[in-house]
């Protein structure tokens, strides 16, 4: 076949990339451009790579369409070209990202619709710390590469309507009038489909009205936290005198972290506990002042309030005992699975307690005693150490795990409480020391109360972490910018389990 | 029974004369087939051509109408080996399969084949596994086409093309006894297109025909002296035939002017992509109009030499556009050129990449160095080259690479291989890293976050023959994985029987998931389900036992990560000798989900009583160090930050697609990390009985719960 042509066709096809996930409806949408546009006498291609993308991976979907012409067979491309793509949909944001670096949106010719909401990788999930990716970071980027930005939480969308993304996803393609079709015609489309048609045309047309209305959901760096305002009454003298201890002892940029903290170690222990934690604060609010604090907006007192209360509300036996058999928790646990009244709920628990726990929650004395006796530590072990499957749901179980959480009024003669009570005592003064002369590097010694988290053998980690990074302190007191450098070396310390992002960081330190 | 359902596109397998077949490009083969009179098809299922084997499977009654006899074989080995049939009669057969991976496999049978030459059609066709999104190692089949002396097609990527391949590839296959291969990449079978459907055809002459009525002929043996023979054969009778008809057919394609200073060769498969290059140097538009000539070889092997030297003839220069390396055809072009003494330049692979994937920007950039030096003229007013370089410089966009994740493939929700690795792990951690052969399938997943174990892997059922060095006296063994497709595929004899006869003292964890999972859910020998075409629930216990092992242990219930781990250590830590082989057996989670999931909603529905098990976190419990999230890998098990001001880290948190597997539990439980994990068991429609349990638990409870309530003195919310 031989063919002569001296004029040459402008016509171009709609190029159209679909990121997605898998399970997210990529292919569905796909089709459904393909079905809409075959539909209205156009001409459509799809193609797509699953293989092995198929299982958790991201895959592009990659869809042309243009009008027919008489006796003239487009050639259609398999795969988009970076510059040169009309639309990029993409069902995630970091999605929405990926298509950017790839080149596939360009400001001169680019719709990107986007989905705002996040399905973590996993490296941002494995991380011990906050390993999530700055969304801004991708907004800022997307905003910069294309043409027009439609940008909203479609998942959630979806979701409300129950269906996947994909049915907002092509609401808002409909909305975004890229492609010279009705809404009419798009949701034709999707009736045409199989099944599930009334919930993906109810997210069809909610994603539909946001992209007509143009209103982008906008994303924050910080995950949004909530500062109680301190109340006038608390409901009960205790509480009362807690809320105006705080109210008239302290400054008020430490106000909101001390309320949340008093309410911390209240919910864990009692009032008393509170008052204690209060004292302690004045304490250090006293040595703040001293050191010139006030200038600094009190930042010494404030990240003491937020970690105080952590170190003072350890996590414990007592604890999980008693936050597992709560009222609350109950109702909460029906809300998370989503049971519907005429259903029944039981919890299971997965617990494993070892000796270490049990001596713990003994008397300090009894606690010792058997710590003291490695034999008989490890017979006694050998009985306990196994893991318990807790149905807290029956009344046998519920009784165990009740009768454990109201050791809570012994707490405080406890083993563990000794010792955390040593521990803090250890890491406060370590604070204090430095106050006077290093006041950066003080606050950074607070904020490293970070890393002691979690129990068993992830307590005992963080503990060996948050010493490893204490271990720097001798070669940092004296440091100007000991700060700094302690901040660096809590960071590192969140990047792996291992620590081996931490044992490069002090070894930089130990070459300053 | 495989991942997805067919059915519907099994009735795009019976359109007629004149029908418009919509669909994809690798149904539209599948179609093609019956379209062609075959009369058995075989094959081995692996992306991107599954489609094609699981179309057949779920046709069962357009197949037995047609006579057609279908076959999922047992390897890509067995898939060849059945176009014997082929052989001595004038029956039409076809078989499938992943390259260059499957080709690897088939290569001895292909060798055999096409040394004695076939007298029906056979057809070879292979769904290359190449380029972005591939998940084996980037080679060329065109090499195996080129040694055993076959014929390689690559039409241009679209449904009439692909679908012409077919047919025309087996009178190709006929005309000159010899075997032929239909290449296909990933694109082309995923390709949405359409094409005018034909009737199916019956085969002329039947299987059942051939088999009452045998012929021998010594001739077609491959045994001295005939093999000397097929050489002669091969290189004076069929090879000529072949030319012959694939001339006088106009297999291959020209487009553009007839004349012209410059021209461009290139492979079928890379048409579409060649024209849009074309088309953004203003040299070609989007109906296939080219300023400069184009020579389609839709048959990439072998070369035309009389059409190619026409071609090249009167041009300057020319231009071979070849995917992969190495260049076989620019070499063989070069060849020609200087055996005919034409002068006419080549320009390949001097301006375009040596390796990768030839995309559209990787072909404009040598299709513009090409043209500027041999006819510069002709480029003139282009329209400005999508290039989005710009962009990708701007700091904006910079900052995004640091904060854009990969994604790795990964095992999936529920997925009962998830818990063997996570065993892995924790035995790890006791006895330190060991060695690590893997194999493939979905279980290589473990080699990448959060588990990332393994060493090496060697090929499909080859694990425990790749760590077979690793017999020597050592205070650590080394451990193999295979999964159950590998175990049937290949790795019986020649990993399980390697170890016994050797008696090679490592560990071999067959991973056993009821299907041959990766490649989309189709029955194997082992599988649990009742196929009423196939016989399956054949024992892998049984049959390592039966050449030989000795120790064996067999896990019914992966996700009992306490039993796995110790089943594991006992294996790498006991006296015995010889291969320790742990069979760890749970069903792969997608297929068991695509099954259970409409029967429980019937139930349900029904208004029997269901009980539907899901996991939590309690997020007051949880501390946010995401050891769990190490040990799993779960999609559904994520992280959330909380609005507690005291919080600085994301805790874990489970979504609504949770299955329910007991994974997190289990770890969780063995690995003594944290009790904020609890699973929920929802009872749907209740008894009486539940009713009044549910109430008297509720009253003691709920009292207990307010007592010390009204005890306590709390904050607010």
């Amino acid at each position: 076949m031989v063919r002569f042509d001296a004029q040459l066709s402008t016509d171009k096809p709609i190029s159209i990339a679909i990121l997605a996930m898998g399970g997210q409806g990529g292919g569905v949408l796909a089709d459904w451009v393909v079905a809409l546009a075959e539909s209205q006498g156009w001409m459509a291609q799809s193609t797509s790579v699953p293989g092995v993308a198929q299982r958790t991976g991201a895959t592009i979907y990659y869809v042309e369409v243009m009008r027919a012409r008489e006796g003239a067979e487009p050639i259609l491309s398999l795969m988009p070209t970076p510059g040169d793509v009309d639309l990029v949909i993409a069902a995630e944001l970091m999605e929405a990202g990926r298509s950017v670096l790839r080149g596939l949106v360009t400001p001169d010719k680019t719709t990107l619709i986007a989905s705002t909401h996040r399905s973590f990788a996993i490296v941002e999930k494995e991380r011990p710390g906050d390993g999530i990716g700055n969304p801004t970071v991708v907004i800022d980027a997307t905003d910069f590469a294309a043409k027009r930005t439609i940008a909203f939480d479609m998942e959630a969308i979806a979701v409300k309507s129950g269906t996947v993304v994909s049915s907002s996803l092509f609401g808002a393609l409909a909305g975004s009038d890229v492609l010279p079709f009705t809404k009419e015609m798009f949701e034709a489309t999707i009736r045409a489909g199989g099944k599930g048609i009334e919930s993906s045309v109810k997210a069809f047309s909610a994603a539909y009205d946001r992209a007509k209305a143009k209103s982008n959901d906008k994303v924050s760096a910080l995950p949004t936290k909530r500062f109680d305002a301190l109340p006038e009454k608390a409901g009960h003298p205790k509480l009362d005198r807690l809320v105006s201890r705080i109210r008239s002892e302290f400054p008020e940029e430490a106000h909101a972290l001390l309320f949340a903290g008093a309410k911390k170690v209240t919910d864990f222990q009692d009032t008393d506990y509170a008052e204690d934690y209060l004292d302690r604060m004045l304490r250090l609010l006293a040595l703040d002042r001293k050191v010139g604090g006030e200038e600094r907006g009190f930042t010494f007192t404030v990240q003491a309030a937020k970690y105080l209360a952590n170190a003072m509300a350890y996590d414990d036996v007592i604890r999980v005992a008693d936050l597992k058999v709560r009222e609350s928790r109950f109702e909460r646990v029906r809300k998370e699975v989503g049971a519907k009244a005429d259903q029944i709920v039981y919890m299971t628990e997965y617990m494993h307690p070892r000796m270490e726990e049990i001596c713990g929650t003994m008397p300090k004395a009894m606690g010792l005693f058997i710590e003291n006796r490695p034999k008989l530590f490890a017979r006694l072990d050998k009985m306990v150490n196994k893991g318990r499957r807790v149905q807290t749901g029956t009344v046998f179980w519920f009784l165990g795990l009740y009768m454990v959480s109201a050791l809570r009024g012994r707490r405080r003669g406890t083993l563990r409480h000794a010792r955390e009570m040593q521990h803090l005592d250890a890491w406060l003064k370590q604070a204090t020391d430095l106050a006077s002369t290093n006041y950066p590097l003080a606050v950074e010694i607070l904020n490293c109360r970070r890393l002691v988290k979690g129990y068993s053998d992830t307590h005992s980690r963080g503990l060996s972490k948050f010493d490893r990074v204490m271990s720097a302190l001798p070669l940092l007191a004296a440091r100007e910018d000991g700060g700094d450098w302690m901040k660096r070396l809590r960071q590192a310390a969140l990047l792996d389990e291992d620590g081996v992002a931490l044992d490069g960081a002090l070894k930089t330190i130990a070459t300053l | 029974m495989a991942e997805r359902s067919f059915a519907r596109e099994v009735e795009d397998l019976k359109l007629g004369d004149g029908d418009i077949f919509r669909g994809e490009g690798i149904l539209a083969i599948t179609k093609a087939l019956l379209q062609s009179g075959v009369s058995y098809v075989g094959g081995y299922q692996g992306s991107p051509i599954s489609h094609l084997m699981d179309v057949l499977a779920d046709a069962k009654d357009v197949m037995q109408d047609l006579g057609v006899h279908f076959e999922t074989s047992a390897s890509e080995a067995a898939a060849a080996a059945m176009l014997s049939a082929s052989v001595m009669y004038p029956i039409r057969g076809a078989v499938t399969w992943k390259s260059s991976a499957g080709t690897n496999v088939a290569s001895d049978a292909l060798s055999n084949l096409s040394s004695g030459g076939v007298t029906g059609g056979a057809l070879i066709i292979i769904g290359e596994d190449y380029g972005e999104g591939s998940s084996i190692m980037q080679e060329r089949s065109h090499a195996f086409a080129m040694k055993s002396q076959m014929w390689l097609l690559t039409p241009r990527p679209n449904l009439p093309s692909i679908v012409e391949a077919v047919e025309m590839g087996f009178e190709l296959s006929e005309a000159s006894n010899t075997p032929v291969m239909l290449q296909v990449g990933i694109r082309s079978c995923h390709v949405h297109g359409q094409f005018e459907a034909k009737d199916n055809k019956k085969p002329a002459y039947t299987l059942k025909q051939a088999l009452e009525n045998p012929i021998s002929d010594v001739n077609r043996i491959v045994l001295p002296p005939a093999s000397f023979v097929h050489e002669k054969e091969k290189l004076e009778k069929r090879w000529p035939a072949a030319v012959e008809f694939i001339k006088s057919r106009k297999i291959n394609e020209y487009f553009g002017p007839e004349t012209g200073d410059v021209g461009i060769i290139l492979q079928g498969g890379l048409y579409n992509s060649v024209m849009r290059s074309l088309q953004q140097l203003g040299l070609a538009d989007v109906y296939g109009n080219s300023r400069i000539p184009l020579y389609v070889m839709n048959v990439s092997y072998p070369m035309i030499d009389d059409e190619v030297a026409d071609f090249c003839i009167g041009k300057k220069a020319v231009l071979m556009v070849e995917e992969g390396a190495p260049e076989y055809i620019e070499h063989t072009l070069n060849t020609l050129l200087r055996r005919r003494d034409i002068q006419t330049a080549v320009s390949g692979k001097g301006v375009l990449p040596l390796g990768g994937e030839y995309t559209t920007p990787v072909l404009t950039k040598g299709l513009k160095t090409f043209v500027e030096t041999y006819d510069r003229l002709l480029l003139g007013n282009q329209p400005p080259i999508p290039d989005p370089t710009h962009v990708l410089q701007d700091p904006k966009i910079k900052a995004l690479a640091e904060v854009v994740p990969p994604r790795p493939a990964g095992f999936c929700t529920g997925c009962p291989e998830r818990p063997i690795f996570a065993a892995m792990k924790l035995v790890e951690k006791e006895l330190g890293k060991h060695h690590v052969s893997a194999d493939i399938g979905c279980h290589l997943f473990s080699i990448l976050p959060p588990f990332n174990i393994g060493g090496t892997t060697m090929g499909y059922g080859l694990g425990p023959a790749s760590a077979s060095a690793f017999n020597v006296e050592a205070d650590k063994r080394s451990i193999a994985v295979m999964g159950d497709g590998g175990f049937w595929h290949n790795g019986l004899a020649t990993s399980v029987g390697n170890a016994v006869f050797n008696k090679q003292d490592g560990v071999i964890l067959v991973v056993d998931n009821y299907y041959s999972a990766a490649t989309g859910g189709q029955d194997i020998m082992s599988s649990r389900a009742i196929n009423p075409r196939r016989k399956t629930n054949n024992s892998i216990v049984n049959a390592v036992k039966g050449i030989g092992a000795t120790w064996v242990r067999q896990i019914d219930r992966t996700y009992d990560v306490a039993k796995m781990r110790d089943t594991l250590r006992e294996a790498l830590t006991t006296k015995e000798t010889g291969p320790k082989i742990i069979v760890a057996s749970s069903e792969c989670s997608l297929n068991k989900q695509r099954r259970v999931k409409p029967e429980f909603a019937k139930a349900v529905k029904d208004g029997k009583r269901m009980v539907k098990e899901r996991f939590g976190v309690d997020e007051d419990v949880c501390t946010g160090d995401h050891a769990c999230i190490r040990l799993s890998g779960c999609p559904s098990l994520s992280v959330k930050h909380t609005d507690d001001p005291l919080r600085d880290d994301p805790v874990a948190a489970i979504d609504n697609t949770c299955v329910g597997c007991g994974n997190c539990g289990e770890v969780s439980e063995a690995a003594v990390l944290c009790p904020s994990f609890y699973r929920a068991d929802i009872i749907h429609n209740p008894t009486g009985w539940d009713k009044f349990a549910a109430r008297m638990r509720a009253a003691v409870i709920g009292w207990l719960q307010r007592r010390r309530q009204s005890k306590r003195v709390l904050f607010a919310g």
